[in-house]
């Protein structure tokens, strides 16, 4: 177990320099955008002593290494500045909105895996008939649109022409009521207030997007699964199993599929990372008010707090993103920890 | 797609029964045999290119000329991909743009190909310090979210051409940086790696010709994932605005222009162009494949 | 038993006691609820807070009250516009301007009372016009455009008779009283959310509306909508047709539009100059073109060949109008070109002397310095690339014919007003700029004085500074306004730091609701709406 926990304190070290280069990237990158905050938020008719105030306010008439100095002692109190357009700290609002982006995200891939994986499975079992083939077009195909037209495309043909989906504005329609928060998912909120209505909206509003999101992502887990498939398949446990009379049943599932789920794992969590950022294409679309659109919002604007904040809690997830699949690995392959090195 | 194929770098396919005397050539021509979807994939290739290539001279309107007695036709005869807002001929402008959106892709993944490579080689054979300091680094480009960090330089930057090329390979860098320099590290103390050291080779030149070669299968698999993806990565930028400057016809543009006009009926102009880009990011992605198969050394006898 | 949310509302239970809209579906309840489309987010609740976006401005409109408003006509359209010529009362009962025009004495509503119930008094006025001249941005800059400088300026003479006292008289100053700035503030309870720091009680006025005005904000949820609730002890007008407004934040035009012509919403406020044009034969579609607002193309005098006059007119004489304002704006708004030399009226934005005619354009540009043209990049502001990238697109083409090569540059928000209109340096670009104060000389007070904030093109002509300053603040009816207009109108057409293309239009489109009212500041006043059944 020592070896485990060692392993994991040695994951978090790393991480500790990571996280200050993002804090300085996205400082340096912030102030390298062209625009002029003090003159964007000055508002229209603003006189040059107006624009002055409102640089002044915003301390932005400080020399640049004293405004990091600064950014970074509020950084080291948990503090994450204001964002000048919606004028609200920034940590209130990420924490409204990262629940919105990880429940679209995570329904996305729930119902990408839900998919992929059989298919992947299914494919590695026929490799080279015309049900891999197809496999294979289909999640190429997939994933080569972009986004944000599959989004509108969809919003076209099922709300638009079918009449079929409900109108892509955002989490909820607003005939129904947010459910009280508790964990700021609204499926999981809706199923503790054990108000089924609200859970059905939520549903209703996640499957156009969710789907969006799922196509693209079908294509990386199926072609895993199937290529982690081929190679446990090969693999000489496999045909031992076989040779000492299991069943085709409990050979595949019971042995090879446990043995490719590693890698599936791993790609799955490079996946979801990649998904987030994504995510901001297909937020747009569906008015979905995630914490992507808020980012493009503010790069747009030059609303630097908002952009850093944005930022730095990607990377955070992104981090906690990879030591649970360190720990996933554990779990998984139990002669992992042993060899870390 | 791009982070999807690093840790396994081939699928190990049920041994093929291997052809007698197999040369490359051999090889190749058993691949396309066994797979006729990869030698789809490289005709479409071929057509791309040509498109490329001859474009600009075959197309039946010039790409740029607006008229505003012909906006918002639908496809027909004379315009067989109908026209756009400005009565520009989209036929015209999707066949042209076939040339920008491969040289983006082509030159972004040229980039990072070389740079990944030499950050990766170095940081893999000689270990310590540059290692450390390098993948930290790597790490830290990682930990962005990739599409805002490309978003992030162009707005710095501009939106010029150069610029999304640049964004583009910045964002790439990592995945064949962190890949090579696995395969280096792993080789780095193999039997042929001290063998050609003691023949008197200089370390560059044992990383160059001894090592590094071995990491090209998994990384042309890689490069032509990554192609595609490239493509894409400008289509999400120019849908936010922050594409390549118009009048230049591009994909991405065309079909995030075109996005707005599907709900009122013209869906011309946002689907032809969306259906090129796909082909093309669709042919990249099964050429990855098909070379996997190709270079693989484990199907050669 | 399980009582589903629903079933909840049905019986009608707690509606009141519940802080946030909760209802039937729009359709079923159309008598009480309208459904807003807007492509625009809304910051704060807050107009004097600074950051505080144009969309925004619509809170301050529908919650609070102003003292007087302008009085409304029927347009050619057949739509319904604010008149600049009228102004009516909203929370003054009365008002008086003393003979020498320097003090202007309101007399408030005696019933009049916040949303709280305290009653509206002449400290609130005071207190509120004190905040507006005082926080600086935009408000104080707008303010001063009425005269309206300084807090000894405002006197609360008793609880309902308030006073404005100006330095010099001018035609501005009432109307600018009309303006959605000076709104008027619950002092008292602004007051106990004060701080030190805070003595405006900007943090408090950002998340709360504490107005006397027509609606309430119930629900603000960032980003994606806001909840108005009807003030039912509103005095400032006609007690509002609908009880709950919910503005639904919708960025995607393509979404908007069916999102209206489905019926989901009633409203769908700002749509495209195409989406008005399409649906304007099967829905209600209102196209006013905005008053005192010019797209213009311009010409900036800091690039040396737009200082040769040829240069300037082979380039009017060269742009496509007609071509532009068919494919930029699919024919909404009002055309600016064509008109005559002669200038025998003062209305504006008027249509210049010039149309397309290249030959004309080739002539004048091979008389100019520049025969061979010469290299300009076109700049265009990200935001607003809906018009401004066709319309560039059509000028490129057409200014590419007299050898004037220009490369297209899309410029994004936040760098945007930084280039163009603080430091001014945008050679060769389009920009719009939109008076509030519906009258000439307001827009060259902005837009061709030097240094000015809209003066993008570092316009400067002795003849008209003098005359702008001379007719800002007189009467119009003095008999020496008409000519000195007409002067100012005849120089800058015909030395073009601005090349006017066309008045542009906001477009709203109707889907069971009726009753919207054109308004300067370009925002939806709710409080006008009426249900329809669809």
């Amino acid at each position: 177990m020592s070896g485990r926990g060692t392993a994991i304190a040695l994951r978090i070290a790393q991480a500790i320099p990571v996280v200050i280069g993002v804090v300085v990237i996205s400082f340096v990158l912030t102030r390298a955008l062209p625009g002029d905050p003090a003159a964007q938020f000055a508002g229209i008719a603003a006189t040059p002593e107006s624009i002055e105030e409102v640089r002044r306010a915003l301390g932005l008439d400080k020399p640049l290494l004293q405004q990091f100095f600064i950014y970074c002692a509020q950084l080291l109190q948990g503090d994450l500045g204001q964002s000048i357009s919606t004028g609200r700290p920034v940590v209130s609002e990420l924490a409204a909105r990262l629940p919105a982006s990880l429940e679209l995200t995570l329904t996305a891939l729930f119902v990408s895996c839900a998919i992929s994986i059989p298919l992947g499975i299914l494919a590695a079992t026929r490799p080279g008939s015309w049900v891999d083939q197809l496999c294979r077009l289909l999640v190429t195909a997939g994933v080569s649109l972009p986004t944000f037209f599959t989004g509108i495309v969809l919003v076209y043909v099922f709300y638009y022409l079918l009449g079929i989906a409900p109108s892509p504005l955002g989490r909820l329609d607003f005939v129904y009521l947010e459910p009280p928060h508790v964990t700021g998912f609204f499926l999981i909120d809706s199923v503790i207030a054990r108000d089924w209505e609200t859970f059905g909206g939520t549903v209703k509003q996640l499957v156009l997007p969710a789907t969006t999101m799922a196509l693209f992502t079908l294509a990386p887990i199926a072609r895993m699964t199937r290529a982690a498939m081929l190679s446990a398949l090969s693999a000489d446990f496999i045909r031992t199993a076989r040779a000492s009379g299991l069943s085709r049943r409990k050979v595949l599932y019971g042995y090879a599929f446990r043995n490719a789920l590693l890698p599936v794992v791993t790609t799955l969590g490079m996946v979801f990372s990649f998904a987030l950022g994504a995510n901001v294409l297909v937020e747009k679309v569906f008015a979905w008010p995630g914490i992507g659109s808020y980012a493009v919002e503010a790069l747009v604007v030059s609303d630097y707090a908002a952009v850093q904040g944005f930022v730095l809690a990607m990377a955070l997830l992104f981090v906690f993103l990879n030591l649970v699949i360190d720990l996933a690995y554990s779990v998984i392959d139990p002669r992992f920890g042993t060899s870390a090195k | 797609m791009k982070m999807t194929e690093i840790t396994t770098p081939a699928a190990p396919a049920p041994a093929p029964p291997a052809p007698k005397g197999s040369g490359t050539l051999k090889h190749i021509g058993y691949v396309l045999r066994e797979n006729p979807v990869t030698g789809l994939s490289f005709l479409m290739f071929a057509g791309l290119l040509i498109s490329a290539a001859i474009g600009p001279w075959i197309v039946p309107y010039d790409p740029l000329a607006t008229n505003a007695a012909a906006v918002l036709q639908p496809p027909s005869a004379t315009h067989w991909f109908g026209t756009d807002n400005l009565g520009r001929d989209v036929f015209s402008r999707v066949i042209v743009a076939t040339r920008l959106d491969l040289i983006i892709s082509v030159a972004a993944v040229t980039l990072s190909f070389i740079f990944g490579s030499v950050i990766g080689a170095l940081a893999g054979y000689r270990g310590g310090w540059f290692d450390i300091i390098a993948s930290r680094c790597l790490d830290t480009i990682m930990a962005f979210p990739l599409f805002v960090l490309a978003m992030g330089i162009v707005a710095a930057l501009g939106n010029s051409v150069a610029n999304i090329i640049y964004a583009t390979a910045i964002i790439n860098i990592p995945f064949y940086a962190r890949l090579v320099r696995a395969e280096v590290n792993i080789r780095r103390e193999a039997g042929f790696t001290l063998a050609a050291k003691l023949a008197g080779n200089s370390d560059a030149r044992v990383l160059a010709f001894h090592i590094f070669p071995n990491a090209l299968p998994p990384m042309m698999v890689q490069v032509s994932l990554n192609l595609g993806w490239a493509i894409l990565n400008a289509a999400g930028l120019s849908f936010i605005g922050l594409g390549v400057r118009p009048p230049t016809p591009e994909w991405g543009i065309m079909v995030a222009e075109g996005a707005n006009y599907i709900v009122s009926g013209e869906w011309w102009m946002a689907l032809f162009p969306g259906l090129w880009l796909m082909l093309a990011v669709f042919t990249f992605n099964l050429m990855g494949d098909g070379l996997r198969d190709i270079v693989d050394p484990r199907r050669r006898t | 038993m399980t009582t589903t949310r629903r079933n909840f509302l049905k019986t009608g239970a707690a509606l009141s006691a519940m802080p946030f809209f909760m209802s039937l579906p729009a359709s079923a309840a159309a008598r009480d609820t309208v459904v807003v489309a807007s492509g625009e987010t809304i910051n704060s609740l807050d107009l004097h807070r600074t950051g505080t976006n144009r969309a925004s401005y619509e809170v301050a409109i529908n919650c609070y009250d102003r003292l007087i408003r302008f009085g409304t006509k029927t347009t050619p359209e057949g739509g319904v516009s604010f008149d600049y010529s009228q102004i009516v009362p909203e929370l003054a009962e009365s008002w008086t301007t003393s003979e020498d025009g320097l003090v202007i004495t309101f007399k408030l509503k005696p019933n009049a009372v916040f949303q709280d119930g305290t009653p509206v008094t002449a400290q609130d006025v005071k207190w509120s016009f004190d905040r507006a001249v005082s926080v600086g941005g935009f408000p104080t800059t707008q303010m001063k455009a009425g005269g309206l400088e300084r807090p000894d300026q405002f006197a609360a003479v008793d609880d309902h008779t308030f006073t404005v006292t100006l330095d010099r008289p001018s035609k501005l100053s009432l109307p600018d009283l009309a303006v959605p700035v000076p709104f008027i503030i619950n002092s008292k309870l602004a007051m106990e959310h004060a701080t030190d720091k805070d003595p405006w009680a900007m943090e408090y006025l950002h998340q709360n509306t504490i107005g006397s005005g027509a609606y309430k904000v119930i629900r603000w949820d960032n980003g994606q909508q806001l909840v108005y609730e009807r003030f039912d002890g509103w005095v400032g007008g006609l007690t509002p047709a609908v009880k709950r407004v919910v503005r639904r934040e919708v960025p995607s035009a393509a979404t908007k539009r069916a999102l209206v012509e489905r019926g989901d919403v009633q409203v769908a406020f700002g749509i495209s100059d195409k989406d008005a044009s399409e649906l304007s034969g099967m829905l209600k579609v209102d196209s006013t073109p905005i008053a005192n607002c010019v797209h213009a193309l311009c010409l900036n005098t800091n690039f040396e060949p737009f200082t040769d006059p040829n240069v300037r007119k082979a380039i009017a004489w060269a742009v496509p109008y007609e071509d532009i304002f068919k494919t930029a704006a699919y024919g909404r708004g009002a055309p600016l070109w064509g008109g005559t030399e002669e200038i025998t009226d003062t209305a504006w934005p008027r249509k210049s002397q010039y149309s397309t005619n290249l030959e004309k354009a080739k002539e004048l540009m091979a008389a100019s310095a520049y025969p061979d043209g010469f290299e300009v990049p076109l700049s265009i502001a990200l935001d607003l690339a809906y018009w401004m990238e066709p319309a560039a697109l059509l000028i490129q083409e057409a200014v590419g014919k007299l050898g004037i090569k220009t490369t297209i540059d899309k410029i994004p928000g936040a760098n945007w007003r930084t280039a163009s209109l603080v430091e001014k340096r945008l050679e060769f670009h389009l920009e719009n700029f939109a008076g509030w104060l519906d009258t000439p000389d307001y827009y060259f007070f902005w837009a061709y004085q030097k240094g000015h904030l809209f003066n993008s093109s570092n316009y400067f002509n002795e003849e008209v500074e003098q005359l702008t300053n001379e007719t800002l603040h007189m009467e119009m009816d003095d008999p020496e306004y008409a000519p000195k207009i007409t002067r100012m109108f005849e120089i800058v057409l015909d030395e073009l730091p601005r090349i006017p293309l066309w008045q542009p239009a906001l477009n709203v489109a109707m889907n069971g609701a009726d009753g919207y009212e054109f308004w300067f500041h370009r925002q939806l006043d709710v409080r006008t709406l009426t249900p329809v059944a669809s």
